[in-house]
């Protein structure tokens, strides 16, 4: 049965166990932050930051939300990313688990921007030190061993939540219709499409701009050049791969 | 607290006040968050709009120090609309009790007060007693000199618009709160509280806690499941460093220190005996004699109680003003002190006034600073500021196991007293805490009976070795010596027990030396049975299943009593005031209680509920604080305003200070209000987690959290440094200007507020800043004498 992750976003409180989890599990070491005006720190994914907690604030006639983003790759059902793959096996789409894993082999990429600029959710980035192209890989070294993800072990909440994919679009469905009375904008973010779903209290963008992908019907607002460009490049690189 | 962790579940209103739950104990959430998916409704009430308010069904802002006129508007707000559960409030509370004549209440001062040595005469505060020496009682809560009474008439000053005046809370929130909180007086509700630091470090902490209590009281909510008073502990075992009594005036198991007049053991336990003459009280601290006897057993093995009681230390008063932390590093300051254990902790950074408490490390002769990670109190000498040429303290820093390294127990925030079993081994062959003191008392020993001294006795006599095996520290003998043994073949009860069998609760001590014990409240904690608190079953009944009690999973103080107070729970026939949450139930004279450990075996009605008490119920009327019997709404030592709306006595008149110290009052070069709190990231000074550098990559710096309208004022961006001031001393920190913080209308004027977290210092990381403490005045409560650092004045500035 292939896994998903459903994510209750109404459910998180930040405390970022997840996004050190990540670092822990990974052995991934601290980047040298400094603080920016916002507790979001790393400011943005990297190399060596998979898991990163974004906050957003939102004011609304004159009531506030203070919105907690915990972001990592969402392990797409059809992935994207693997038409940004020219080496055979830099990415490992595993039949199992659904899970989307980039390999060292991604080092040998000649166009690892390609696979940023491939994904609707702006999620892989380039470790420096290797070479290669990183993002969260779904701890498939837990997950085929019978534990959970470092980062859904740690969740206090509950709001990070792991399992056989039926299991979880039923609870994400449930967790909705709770959230609805709550939340009337609340959503599932695409839930068809992702191994990874979110359940937002507000809209999407409010949290940021990647929550929801670009294609999405939820979508608001135009483009970004670089989704754009992204757009216009894909089949070119489909047809050379 | 009360309750404990997944008791929150049970809870239909949980009041979030005085703390940030979600980011300072992250684990609360599992289940708040549970609760929530049951129905209830959770309220917090904050300066700031923090993590803790993302997830709360409500969110109501007031202007730090002022907790206590929203408490009292809330107790005017239940008794002007009779929302009181009438028979907890008659049965369980001294609402009913008459108040004697000497005591009055006037403009802000209660009787008895004694304006040279600001201190209280007590005595002014007694109950009127009948023929019988037990208070007189009115049920029917109709003579004005009732408590009941006495209560409605202190709080019908706090009216709402006087209270929005001063807090600054809107007042659609306020009765939104009061309306939502005052709803769980009904006996199928249950209404808690989860409080923290935001209410204990003001000059009325305690009094903020009992304006809480007493609330609880008042709606019965004290004994069930989902109520109680539930003070987040800060540190996993802070709870176990308090029974223990790591402070000045208590001793284990709250037991009193002794006073230099207290000169015979006899003495000493009458002064702290209580006595009832109703029988149906059963005045539980009546048996102190046989604690305070069995805990001298316990340290000296083969003197008799009545000879090893003089080797107890005495103080010469009870008073925080003269023993506690402020005054302490204060006299230090003065070169009162010669040496220092600064030991798991760093007080140059977490106590109040930084600055002062560095300063008072100059003046010492020696230094031992035991930690695992180096910091800014060993290193005081080479600090901001320090001419380490100059200074002449001698510092001795000994590196330490940490926890995981070392074996024994913690007792969390529920009282649970779980065991830890050791993980690896520490490096290089550090030692755990408990090797280290038994090596250091040992040679002490060593010394005194090789050199003598002025008395040696207490020390040379001292039965050290009933915490070591061969030499060497032993945490499991440890912990049965605080359960404690027989030290004698006796029977007690029936029951016949050998020389060195395990005491198999509190219940079997003895006065006359035939036991000992290290803390009674922890007596049934290693007994025949075995380590008691390294259990781990999940098994249950359908009844403790019903409430999530895990009667079998590790050991809760007092004998395994998982919700204090819980014969409040049922009515006087013993049936549960909510039969769908049901914490104990009386079923019969044969089968008895079931659920819960009862407070007490005795039959329903047998005994008043309230055990703990001298006379058995609650306390509305709290005679025995240093501050006075109700809870009064005071400014904070430095505060924005000079005066408010309740009495013309501005600050507490019996709040500890050091009259040679400057405050800001209606300061114009300070005219923010400042406040200190923690971040999930890190941890106390975050000495332990600022070495992490996952953690500091999270939360890398000191910063202020401001509002857009004051950062305009001042012409700060965004992520800028700043400096903040205050009297003691300035620092600097990254302004975060958010939306979450909103300037306050007080008394008709704009006062803002600011606040930062007090977690950084000096060594590491090297741009990490310093602690706010810096900013935080030598001020405290009276009884406690914990510091005022959570309401001061400070300014801040484009740096």
């Amino acid at each position: 049965m292939s896994k998903t992750f459903f994510i209750d976003l109404t459910k998180c409180t930040a405390c970022r166990g997840c996004q050190v989890a990540c670092k822990q599990w990974k052995k991934l070491p601290a980047e040298k932050t400094e603080n920016w005006g916002s507790h979001q720190n790393p400011k943005d994914l990297s190399g060596i930051t998979l898991k990163l907690v974004r906050f957003n604030e939102v004011e609304e006639d004159g009531k506030i939300q203070w919105l907690f983003f915990p972001e990592q790759c969402r392990h797409c059902v059809e992935p994207p990313c693997l038409d940004a793959m020219t080496v055979p096996g830099s990415i490992v789409h595993d039949k199992e688990t659904g899970a989307v894993v980039y390999t060292d082999l991604t080092a040998k990429e000649k166009d690892k921007e390609a696979f940023q600029a491939s994904c609707p959710y702006d999620i892989p980035r380039i470790n420096t030190e290797t070479g290669m192209v990183v993002k969260c890989d779904m701890c498939i070294d837990r997950v085929k061993a019978g534990m959970l993800p470092a980062c859904v072990a740690t969740c206090p909440t509950g709001a990070m939540n792991f399992g056989d994919r039926d299991e979880m679009l039923a609870l994400a469905e449930k967790s909705l219709t709770k959230a609805q009375k709550k939340y009337p904008n609340a959503e599932l973010i695409d839930a068809e499409s992702v191994r990874v779903v979110y359940l937002v209290q507000t809209d999407a963008d409010s949290y940021y701009q990647f929550l929801s992908a670009d294609a999405s019907t939820i979508k608001k607002g135009p483009m970004t050049r670089k989704q754009f460009l992204a757009k216009l490049g894909n089949p070119i690189k489909h047809m050379t791969s | 607290m009360t309750n404990h962790w997944i008791d929150l579940k049970n809870s239909d209103t949980i009041l979030i006040m005085g703390s940030n739950a979600a980011e300072n104990h992250p684990i609360s959430f599992k289940w708040v968050t549970k609760a929530q998916e049951n129905g209830a409704t959770v309220i917090h009430v904050d300066p700031r709009f923090t993590r803790t308010s993302t997830k709360a069904d409500m969110h109501a802002t007031l202007r730090s120090g002022t907790d206590i006129s929203i408490l009292g508007g809330m107790i005017k707000y239940i008794l002007d609309n009779d929302l009181i559960f009438k028979e907890y409030v008659v049965n369980y509370t001294n609402a009913s009790f008459i108040v004697g004549d000497d005591y009055t209440f006037e403009d802000g001062i209660f009787a008895g007060f004694d304006s040279k040595n600001k201190t209280y005469d007590k005595s002014k505060w007694a109950f009127a007693m009948d023929a019988k020496g037990n208070p007189k009682k009115d049920p029917t809560l109709k003579d004005p000199k009732c408590v009941y009474q006495m209560l409605k008439k202190h709080y019908e000053r706090y009216t709402l618009d006087k209270i929005v005046e001063i807090s600054g809370m809107k007042k659609a929130d306020l009765i939104k709160l009061y309306e939502t909180y005052a709803a769980t007086g009904k006996s199928d509700k249950a209404g808690t509280i989860m409080y923290a630091m935001g209410w204990t470090q003001h000059t009325v902490g305690v009094q903020n806690i009992r304006s809480m209590a007493m609330i609880q009281l008042l709606l019965g909510n004290i004994g069930i499941a989902g109520g109680g008073v539930n003070a987040l502990r800060g540190e996993s075992n802070v709870q176990g460093s308090t029974d223990h009594c790591l402070l000045y005036h208590i001793l284990p198991g709250y037991l009193k220190t002794p006073k230099a007049t207290q000169q015979s053991l006899a003495a000493y336990d009458k002064v702290y005996t209580p006595i009832s003459n109703d029988p149906k009280s059963a005045n539980w601290w009546a048996n102190y004699p046989k604690y305070s006897a069995s805990l001298l057993k316990a340290m000296w093995r083969d003197q008799d109680p009545k000879d090893s009681f003089n080797y107890l230390p005495k103080l010469d008063s009870g008073s925080a003003a003269d023993y506690s932390w402020l005054t302490l590093f204060d006299k230090m300051d003065e070169g009162q002190f010669k040496g220092l254990f600064a030991w798991g902790m760093n007080p140059a950074c977490s106590g109040a006034n930084s600055n002062k408490t560095r300063s008072a490390m100059t003046k010492l002769d020696w230094m031992v600073n035991v930690n695992i990670f180096p910091n800014e109190t060993g290193w005081f000498w080479e600090g901001p500021g320090m001419d380490p040429s100059k200074i002449k303290t001698e510092v001795f820093f000994l590196p330490c196991a940490v926890s995981i390294e070392k074996e024994g127990s913690i007792t969390n925030s529920g009282r649970w007293m779980q065991w830890r079993y050791k993980g690896p081994d520490a490096p290089n062959g550090l030692k755990p805490d408990g090797d280290l003191i038994y090596e250091l008392m040992h040679e002490i020993q060593e010394l005194y009976k090789k050199e003598g001294g002025a008395y040696p006795d207490p020390i040379t006599k001292l039965s050290w070795d009933g915490i070591a095996t061969n030499g060497v520290f032993d945490p499991h003998k440890t912990a049965k010596l605080i359960n404690g043994f027989f030290t004698k073949d006796t029977e007690v009860k029936g029951k016949k027990f050998k020389k060195g069998d395990q005491i198999p609760s509190f219940a079997y001590l003895q006065t006359d030396g035939s036991t000992c014990s290290g803390n009674w409240l922890y007596c049934n904690s290693y007994t025949a049975k075995g380590n008691m608190a390294a259990r781990r079953s999940l098994a249950q009944t359908e009844e403790q299943a019903n409430i999530g009690l895990f009667p079998n999973f590790s050991w809760c103080w007092p004998v395994n009593r998982r919700i204090l107070y819980n014969r409040a729970s049922v009515d006087l026939k013993g049936n549960p005031w909510n039969p769908k949450k049901a914490v104990i139930k009386w079923t019969g004279p044969k089968t008895k209680w079931q659920g819960d450990i009862p407070d007490g075996g005795w039959a329903p009605g047998d005994k008043y509920a309230f055990i703990m008490r001298k006379h058995g119920f609650g306390q509305l009327f709290g005679p025995g604080r240093a501050d006075g019997p109700f809870p009064e709404h005071y400014e904070p030592l430095e505060c924005p305003v000079k005066s408010h709306p309740f009495s013309s006595t501005l600050h507490n008149p019996v709040a500890l200070a050091f009259n040679d110290e400057a405050k800001a009052v209606c300061n114009p070069k300070f005219p923010l209000v400042g406040t200190t709190y923690r971040v999930a990231e890190h941890w106390q000074t975050g000495l332990m987690t600022r070495n992490c550098d996952w953690l500091t990559e999270a939360e890398p710096q000191i910063f202020v959290e401001m509002s857009t309208e004051l950062a305009e004022l001042r012409g700060i961006k965004n992520g800028e440094k700043v400096t903040v001031s205050s009297v003691r001393g300035t620092l600097w920190a990254v302004a975060i200007v958010t939306k979450r913080l909103k300037p306050f209308t007080i008394q008709g004027t704009v006062v803002h507020q600011v606040g930062l977290p007090w977690h950084f210092g000096w060594t590491w990381p090297k741009d990490g800043g310093d602690s706010a403490n810096i900013l935080t005045p030598s001020a405290g409560d009276p009884n406690t004498g914990i510091p005022e650092t959570k309401a001061f004045m400070v300014n801040v500035s484009k740096a």
